[in-house]
């Protein structure tokens, strides 16, 4: 039986599809059978995200209409075995999927997936309560802003109010030079304020960009300092005990990230 | 207080520091659903009960929903604050 993770976030831009993107294909590497659900109808991009754009048939709204199975709408990823997309639609609105329905799929797909990712649009709307309906556990997305922040602990209420508990949270772009400098929050002042578990923090890293440019997920580049947070959370889902980068005190990673992130090391 | 101490030295307060203070407040409006005029009513109702036992300085009185750790350990609970600077103690009032 597989399990359904929601990765939400409430404010728009702050990269739930891209962190979606990573994540799956961490997992699919890491031998599991995994699908990406992409439920911001009308404004979908998982697709681009993933390069698989060209590809997709059917999509959420045809199989919750029953005009396809499942499998059917389901892109295979060629690249990486035992990953599959399924797309939103992009000529409908979320009205067109009901939770009822979602929480059906989700069933369906978690007796012969491992994992099910959900990508939920931004929002507290119909969307937002679409994604969150057939889901085991909760990733909550935020960037070190006070908009972001603000829209996560929203989130985590409403998460919490629809029983879905301990929701994990994800610090994304985080900018160690300008902590240094006192100019952004740091990961303790974000978690003394949202007073929620920690899955991972992802440094800010062009590279993203430039993965992105390409469909092709960072995760898979050596290089980046994006990739390296990723593989550590897709491991942390999994169960096992991974040590958190550290990104206050030890001057010897302060260095190798700036290089990382191809600032001057001071 | 800590904002005037910081005037004095011309030292600026980190942003971060400030994005920092101003997520907690806001948060405990959003967390509480509790509104400015609330919190105006509850305001001008002390200011009513303590004036008639002390004479305070009105215009220096700040008073905020803010949150301290409970007793118990590590969670948070919403907590009233109230600065109300005191004039005098009015003698009647004994």
């Amino acid at each position: 039986m597989g399990e359904v993770i929601v990765i939400t976030s409430g404010k728009g831009g702050v990269g739930k599809t891209t962190t979606t993107a990573n994540i799956g294909t961490g997992l699919a590497l890491a031998g599991q059978k995994v699908v990406l659900v992409d439920t911001d109808i009308g404004l979908r991009n998982l697709d681009v995200v993933m390069g698989l754009e060209n590809r997709i048939v059917y999509d959420l709204v045809d199989v919750v209409e029953g005009f396809c199975r499942v499998k059917q709408a389901l892109i295979k990823d060629k690249r990486y075995e035992g990953l599959y997309l399924l797309p939103a639609a992009q000529t409908r609105d979320k009205t067109s999927v009901n939770p009822q329905q979602m929480m059906k799929l989700c069933q369906e797909l978690k007796e012969e997936y491992d994992y099910i990712l959900v990508d939920c649009p931004a929002g507290i709307e119909q969307g937002f309560k679409n994604a969150i309906a057939g889901a085991d556990r909760a990733i909550v997305i935020t960037t070190p802003e006070v908009s972001a922040v603000r829209d996560a602990d929203r989130i985590v209420g409403l998460l919490e109010a629809n029983e879905l508990r301990n929701p994990k949270l994800l610090i994304n772009r985080m900018r160690i030079d300008m902590v240094k400098r006192g100019d952004m929050m740091s990961i303790d002042d974000i978690i003394d304020i949202l007073a929620i578990g920690l899955i991972g923090v992802v440094p800010d890293d062009e590279r993203i960009v430039v993965s992105t440019n390409r469909g092709e997920p960072v995760i898979n580049d050596e290089k980046s300092g994006a990739g390296q947070a990723y593989r550590n959370i897709v491991r942390r889902i999994k169960g096992e005990e991974v040590p958190f980068m550290s990104f206050d005190n030890d001057q010897g990673f302060m260095i190798k990230l700036k290089k990382l992130l191809g600032l001057k090391a001071d | 207080m800590l904002f005037d101490l910081d005037k004095i030295f011309g030292k600026k307060k980190n942003s971060k520091d400030v994005a920092k203070d101003r997520l907690k407040l806001v948060l405990i409006h959003d967390r509480a659903n509790v509104s400015p005029q609330f919190l105006e009513m509850i305001k001008s109702e002390i200011i009513k009960v303590i004036s008639s036992y002390m004479d305070i300085d009105e215009s220096a009185l700040d008073i905020q929903l803010t949150k301290t750790k409970s007793d118990d350990g590590e969670n948070f609970v919403p907590a009233l604050y109230a600065s109300i600077p005191i004039r005098n103690i009015k003698k009647s009032g004994k």
